[in-house]
């Protein structure tokens, strides 16, 4: 059994169910929409701010702000495709059809992932561009020091979140559980933990808080991460590492459910 | 061929299968049967290495399942009938399952024609009928030619035209000299499908023979006789050393010989015969009679407490 | 007793039902049979009210359902097994179902304990194997004690002890002289359950008769006779003479002679006059499977085709034939239906006619291409499967003459489940 074989055939499957649609196109409209209208409502607020708010005022970040709804949408697509799988008995058919538990896991992996990277690459720079046209005379160009590593790195960013999703739903199978979790972490406990100064060493290390870090240009004047724009991104990548390996050793030795 | 040696599977405490030793043979159809619960679908999903055994191992024409290379060509399943999923149009779950082991594009055509749902295949599988999803689910066992089948509860929701179908296919599949091995709780469906019989109860193996052997071991068999000379029958047969009931209509019931043998009887004797048929319990008979006697079962199902007294129903409320 | 007056049901333009008009009963168990698509489920739900005949009505002891007084006392049903919250537990569940018509919360145990659940009573129903849910189901069609009970499938999921048990209980029921209308596609089930049938196809009626009668009318009943197998020449005697007299002798595959067209007090005389020693005679009846699909056969929905393989194999140049199967191998089934539209004698029910064609390697009843006597269809060749436009009134014995199949195309509407249309 090629490798070939089973990416193709994951292909088939992540192209003919209509989640797969629904859930990127949220991804790109959230993303696209909500950042433009956080750069417009920027560029109001750009007047009226303190002179040491205007110094750390990053355009490129801001266009980026879109991503922190969109990438939810980004969530439930990388659990859906996991899961499905799960929720619906698919599951025993595949693994009927691909006893490889490893093959079946990394090319379903690989095949999502891909989709996912190219949507996010796109959707990190058309959010840019079109963020920066609201943002008119305040913008920031490509070629900017550091804005061009934000873009692509936005499109990472975006792409990882699916990824460690994916991970995450394949080691606890059922999607309702999985969003479960997912959800409130990025949406508010990453928050909440970044924010509050207690827990502020710890939240800097979330794969979110770590890996976002890569869309900043401009650095806050306080700012006192221990970890730069790459570095920020590795500790997300080390995050869907493991979400990933837990995935697969749970697959392996575990019964198909 | 699907060979089970040892085959042991415990969910902590729990046994769910004991050491099952046997072998599926070509050529013919093989039916697995046991009460709910007596392991048979974990047996099954250890067959296609789904389940991981605790100890034993299973071969698939001598090879571990997970070393078959493209293994739906090899032995193709029908597990459940909602392994689907429900946005998916029957057509791409057939694809998505043929490009996984190289099997062409055109196979997937054919195979929903086999079933009959050429004229949904582009339909979701959300709006399918228990029936057609079943019908799916044999598609995908087909789907690779492969010499082994296995069905699981094949006959579950299809109408009288497609249970006669799926029998017919399972005797057409087996006669090729492929192996048939299907699971069914329908005794009366079973009869008329399965030349052999796998039976276990509790995890265990309770029987492993012919059907013909089977229903004769596990049930009394006797031969019907209906004649006008019936009193000298009777002599006749006492004068044998053969006893004989009266079963009610007239006609006697011979319990320990063969039909041959009373026919040989009567014309020695010059006796008319209106009726000399020999009477076999049915396979359900039988497999009640077996599995009545495996101790634990009954502890297992619900079904094993007594329904009170028919009068007590309603009564009791109806005049309190 | 149910009574169906020139009930019909259309859905926009397709007739769901047509002009049915049958009684249902007390103290027998009445089969309700038909092909996926024939109308059972609609009429089902007619008779509880569920949807509103297009014309015609349905009543229930002399009542429609709607306006049947204290109905859930009065009537039972098991309808659709799932139709349960998940979340609650089977005994709240039945205790709801008792408390909207007023049965005492004790009569929840008792029905728990007759269909055996009483041990998981207090479990989420979430966890229910389709057995279990079927078993509820039944719980909540005893829970009113009514008189008359429909069950719409009940063995299915069933266990071989719970197959058993719901036999026993309807026969019971049936018993107690109430009224049990159960539909099954099961027909090896229905002929061991039922005392009376009604048939249905693309919402008409078929039948209403009793069991014995239907599979008497719609096939042949034939004796077995079996001779010593040591002496082949006796054999040879006894096929000769009965022929001689009328009879009609097919070969079975044991070696033993299947013969229509004579009684078997008749037979015996033959052997005797002839010198034949008889090792078995015994009288069979056609099974209920076989006379039903002799009369359904024009309406069913779907139809399977032969498999052709052609997508596994070397393309063939042009004007090869493909490898035709063994006649013989291909299909080993006890019978294979003539279909009607190919005359012949549609009664008598050959087993392993010989030199009959295979109707191909996965042979399928009534596929066009595999009329018994027709060569070994070409894969290549093979006609889209079509609904034989069959005249039923070829089964002049169905007493009920059929009237014409409706004009509405098989294909219409597959996507839907028989239940949702």
């Amino acid at each position: 059994m090629a490798a070939t074989q089973v990416v193709r055939s994951e292909w088939t499957k992540i192209r003919s169910v209509a989640s797969t649609v629904w859930t990127l196109s949220l991804a790109v409209v959230v993303t696209i929409a909500l950042g433009m209208l956080i750069s417009a409502l920027s560029k109001n607020e750009f007047e009226t701010m303190s002179a040491r708010d205007r110094l750390s005022f990053d355009p490129t970040f801001i266009s980026f702000a879109g991503m922190s709804l969109g990438q939810l949408a980004m969530i439930v697509f990388g659990v859906l495709v996991v899961s499905n799988e799960y929720s619906t008995g698919m599951i025993r058919a595949s693994l009927a059809a691909v006893p490889r538990r490893g093959t079946f896991l990394l090319s379903k992996l690989a095949v999502a992932t891909a989709l996912a990277l190219v949507v996010s690459m796109a959707t990190s720079f058309a959010t840019f561009f079109l963020g920066q046209a609201m943002l008119g005379e305040h913008k920031a160009s490509l070629g900017d020091d550091g804005v061009l590593r934000a873009v692509i790195g936005g499109g990472l960013y975006m792409t990882l979140i699916a990824l460690f999703s994916m991970g995450v739903a394949a080691m606890l199978r059922s999607p309702m559980l999985s969003l479960g979790i997912l959800m409130p972490f990025f949406f508010l406990i990453s928050n909440i933990l970044g924010n509050v100064d207690a827990t502020k060493k710890v939240g800097q290390f979330l794969p979110d808080q770590a890996g976002s870090r890569i869309m900043q240009v401009v650095t806050p004047l306080d700012d006192d991460t221990p970890y730069g724009p790459w570095g920020g991104l590795g500790i997300m990548a080390l995050w869907v590492i493991a979400a990933v390996v837990g995935g697969y050793v749970l697959l392996k030795r575990r019964d198909a459910q | 061929m699907i060979e089970l040696e040892g085959l042991t599977k415990r969910y902590g405490e729990k046994v769910a299968v004991k050491d099952l030793t046997f072998t599926v043979r070509p050529g013919i159809i093989t039916g697995f049967l046991g009460p709910n619960g007596a392991g048979k679908s974990t047996t099954m999903r250890m067959i296609l290495g789904l389940d991981h055994p605790t100890a034993g191992d299973v071969r698939i024409d001598g090879t571990r399942y997970d070393r078959l290379k493209d293994p739906l060509t090899c032995i193709g399943a029908l597990l459940e009938a909602k392994g689907v999923h429900p946005g998916r149009s029957a057509y791409n779950h057939l694809l998505c399952l043929a490009q996984s082991n190289g099997i062409p594009r055109q196979r997937v055509h054919e195979v929903l024609d086999t079933v009959g749902l050429t004229a949904v295949a582009r339909k979701k599988a959300k709006g399918f009928s228990l029936g057609m999803g079943q019908r799916l689910g044999i598609a995908a066992a087909l789907l690779g030619d492969p010499r082994i089948l296995m069905f699981d509860e094949p006959v579950n929701g299809l109408d009288p035209e497609g249970i006669h179908w799926i029998r017919t296919l399972m005797k057409s599949l087996a006669a090729q000299g492929r192996t048939v091995f299907v699971s069914s709780h329908l005794m009366s469906e079973m009869a008329l499908t399965a030349d052999h019989l796998v039976v276990i109860g509790q995890g265990r193996l309770l029987a492993d023979t012919s059907m013909a052997e089977f229903i004769e071991r596990n049930s009394r068999s006797y031969v019907r006789v209906r004649s006008p000379q019936r009193e000298r029958l009777l002599d006749a047969l006492r004068q044998a050393g053969v006893t004989a009931v009266e079963s009610g209509d007239g006609a006697l019931e011979v319990d320990g010989s063969k039909a041959e043998y009373i026919g040989e009887l009567a014309a020695r004797q010059q006796l008319v015969l209106h009726e000399l048929s020999p009477q076999q319990a049915s396979l359900e008979e039988a497999f009640m009679r077996l599995t009545a006697e495996s101790v634990e079962y009954h502890a297992h199902t619900g079904t094993g407490t007594p329904a009170p007294p028919r009068q007590q129903w309603g009564e009791s409320w109806k005049k309190g | 007793m149910i009574e169906a007056v020139g009930l019909t049901k259309r859905y926009g333009d397709k007739t769901a039902v047509y002009n049915l008009s049958f009684q249902v009963r007390p103290g027998a168990v009445t089969g309700f049979l038909g092909p996926n698509g024939s109308g059972k489920s609609t009429t089902m739900r007619m008779i509880l009210g569920l949807d509103n005949p297009t014309a015609g009505q349905v009543t229930i002891g002399g009542y429609p359902y709607r306006r049947l007084p204290n109905a859930p006392r009065q009537v039972g049903a098991l309808l659709d097994a799932k139709a349960v919250h998940g979340g609650r537990s089977a005994r709240n569940h039945l205790l709801s179902l008792a408390q909207l018509s007023g049965i005492p919360a004790r009569r929840v145990d008792e029905v728990l304990g007759v269909v055996g659940l009483h041990e998981v009573a207090r479990r989420r129903s979430k966890g229910f194997s389709l057995g279990m849910g079927q078993r509820l189901g039944i719980a909540a069609a005893l829970l009113g004690d009514p008189q008359v009970l429909l069950f719409d499938e009940p063995v299915n999921g069933l266990d071989p002890e719970g197959i058993l048990w719901v036999r026993n209980l309807m026969k019971a029921l049936a018993a107690e002289g109430r009224t049990v209308f159960v539909s099954s596609h099961l027909m090896s089930e229905m002929a061991l359950t039922a005392d009376h049938l009604i048939v249905i196809g693309r919402g008409q009626l078929l039948a209403d008769m009793s069991v014995t009668d239907f599979i008497s009318a719609n096939s042949a009943d034939f004796a077995r006779v079996r001779t010593p197998d040591t002496e082949p020449q006796q054999r040879e005697k006894l096929s000769a003479a009965i022929t001689e007299a009328g009879g009609h002798v097919l070969p079975e595959q044991d070696g033993a002679l299947r013969v229509t067209g004579l009684a078997l007090p008749r037979i015996s005389d033959i052997a005797h006059d002839s010198d034949v020693r008889l090792w078995e005679l015994s009288p069979h009846q056609a099974s209920l499977e076989e006379a039903y699909m002799r009369m359904t056969q024009g309406a069913v929905d779907y139809r399977s085709t032969t498999d052709q393989k052609a997508g596994l194999q070397q393309p063939l140049p042009p004007g090869a034939q493909p490898p035709v199967p063994v006649p013989g191998q291909g299909q080993p089934g006890w019978y294979a239906p003539p279909p009607p539209q190919q005359g012949g004698q549609p009664f008598a029910a050959p087993q392993g006619v010989p030199g009959q064609a295979p109707a191909g390697p996965y042979g399928a009843p009534g596929a066009p291409g595999a009329a018994p006597g027709a060569p070994a269809p070409n894969p290549y060749a093979q006609p889209a499967p079509q609904a034989p436009q069959a005249p039923p009134a070829q089964a002049p014995a169905a007493p009920p003459a059929v009237p014409a199949a409706p004009p509405t195309a098989p294909a219409a509407d597959l996507t839907k489940p028989e239940d949702a249309r």
